[in-house]
């Protein structure tokens, strides 16, 4: 943390940068927020630890409209995001300086919880150059101990890999932490009978408050005039009246992102209810892999997104029948 | 006349491309070909034009079917409209099928402006399909149903 703190401030002072887009501290110490620093005393708030998932790409689209570069940090999946977003002419990589930062998987304060530990003071194991498999977990009860893997965000445990796709330079060490295949999931609610995954989405879905912070904090959702924002539209910033639209909204808004979500996780991380968003956007993943070939968004930033393309032998709208 | 007697009168929801299928529908009324009323075509400038919303909407406002039809692969008037149409409406009907809708409430024909026979045999068929389904119950609003 510590070096990318003097990278950033040499930055600053040599005039490459005229700021850097970090994480500062929260008011808690597991939920450190993201944050632009313009001087280099304020960089002294500036934090990068385990807890630090927010995926910064999406900042860039403000601050590419800014004067000057911006230091970015970027973790291995966040430089997906940006690539996405270089394709799709959202930020401008000129404006851009990206420290890659090293990640060793991002802790979720959910899973910490749902292991029984309340009352959580401070964590400890949670730094990034911290040589541990173990979290100290501190809480008014007393301390408990729990493995650092059993902690991580569910996005984690199917990683994409310990390369960044783009950056200027790497600061930090990577570590794989994939060990699960990701549509296993999905594949098992497909084998489901339509009354069953109809019953399961029905009771994650319902619990929907519309916050739309999946759809803000979606670094592949960049839209400045949102389907949903539109007041001729009736179920614009408010909560879902009924059933279905609580069904529209993320159907629709899992769509809108088909082909080009690059699957980070964001929208499952934010949600303050707790819905697996991801499922919806690994199933039009796993579609698309399956009927159009194989296709990682922000892996490059020239090929096509699948829903912008076509071949003339593509599966008619038929097959999903057959597929059963 | 109690409801549980009155015979189930699908709503169906026909999206229909300007160039093919609706002069298809014209066709197949001009040749006297029957298919039943249920069928409500809207008619589209392209199968393209069809936004997933609106396929979304028509199950909202009630309806228990919902059929594409447009320019077989490779005619389209404005040269590639269907195939994009053709990757959206798989997507969306698999998206669907995951959340639990029936399949068969779904579909994609291609119809060209000659086949008066082919259009009234599709909806002839696709209403049979949906009442075989019945109502759409998923899709619509659950709060005053048990």
């Amino acid at each position: 943390m510590q070096e990318v703190i003097n990278r950033a401030k040499e930055l600053l002072r040599d005039g490459t940068a005229a700021r850097v887009l970090g994480w500062k501290t929260g008011d808690l110490p597991y939920n450190p927020e993201p944050a632009y620093f313009e001087t280099e005393e304020s960089l002294k708030d500036f934090v990068y630890n385990g807890f630090c998932g927010a995926n910064l790409s999406k900042y860039m689209i403000e601050a590419s409209k800014l004067e000057g570069k911006t230091v970015v940090c970027l973790k291995p999946c966040d430089t997906y995001s940006f690539n996405q977003l270089i394709k799709e002419h959202r930020v401008d990589r000129e404006k851009a300086y990206i420290i890659g930062v090293g990640c060793k998987g991002k802790l979720d304060i959910e899973k910490i919880r749902a292991q029984g530990i309340k009352g959580i003071e401070n964590i400890e194991g949670a730094g990034i150059t911290d040589e541990t498999d173990i979290l100290k977990v501190q809480t008014i009860y007393g301390t408990k101990e729990i493995p650092y893997a059993d902690a991580v965000l569910e996005r984690c445990h199917v990683c994409k890999g310990k390369e960044h796709m783009v950056y200027d330079e790497l600061i930090g060490e990577s570590k794989d932490t994939k060990d699960g295949d990701r549509f296993e999931e999905v594949a098992k609610i497909e084998q489901m009978s339509p009354e069953e995954k109809f019953a399961y989405f029905q009771s994650e879905l319902s619990k929907c408050i519309r916050c739309n912070a999946c759809r803000n904090v979606c670094p592949a959702c960049s839209c400045r005039k949102c389907v949903f924002d539109s007041n001729k539209f009736d179920s614009s910033q408010k909560a879902n009246v009924d059933s279905f639209e609580e069904k529209m909204f993320h159907i629709i808004r899992a769509f809108h992102v088909a082909g080009r979500c690059t699957d980070c996780g964001e929208c499952s991380r934010v949600c303050p209810q707790g819905i697996p968003l991801h499922l919806f956007n690994r199933k039009f993943i796993k579609d698309i892999d399956e009927l159009y070939g194989e296709y990682q968004a922000g892996e490059d930033t020239e090929t096509k997104a699948p829903l912008t393309n076509y071949t003339f032998e593509d599966a008619e709208p038929s097959i999903v029948g057959k597929r059963g | 006349m109690s409801i549980e007697n009155k015979e189930f009168k699908p709503k169906i929801v026909a999206f229909c491309c300007n160039w093919c299928s609706y002069a298809g529908a014209d066709l197949a009324g001009s040749s006297r070909l029957s298919y039943p009323a249920d069928v409500k075509i809207i008619r589209v400038p392209c199968s393209c034009r069809v936004n997933p919303m609106f396929i979304l909407r028509a199950f909202e406002k009630g309806a228990d079917g919902v059929i594409m039809c447009g320019c077989h692969p490779g005619d389209c008037h404005y040269s590639t409209g269907n195939y994009y149409a053709r990757r959206r409406m798989t997507l969306l009907f698999s998206m669907l099928d995951y959340i639990g809708v029936e399949n068969g409430r779904t579909r994609v024909e291609w119809v060209s402006a000659a086949e008066g026979v082919k259009f009234s045999d599709t909806m002839n068929g696709f209403v049979e399909k949906i009442v075989s389904l019945g109502e759409n119950v998923r899709l619509g609003d659950l709060r005053c149903r048990k």
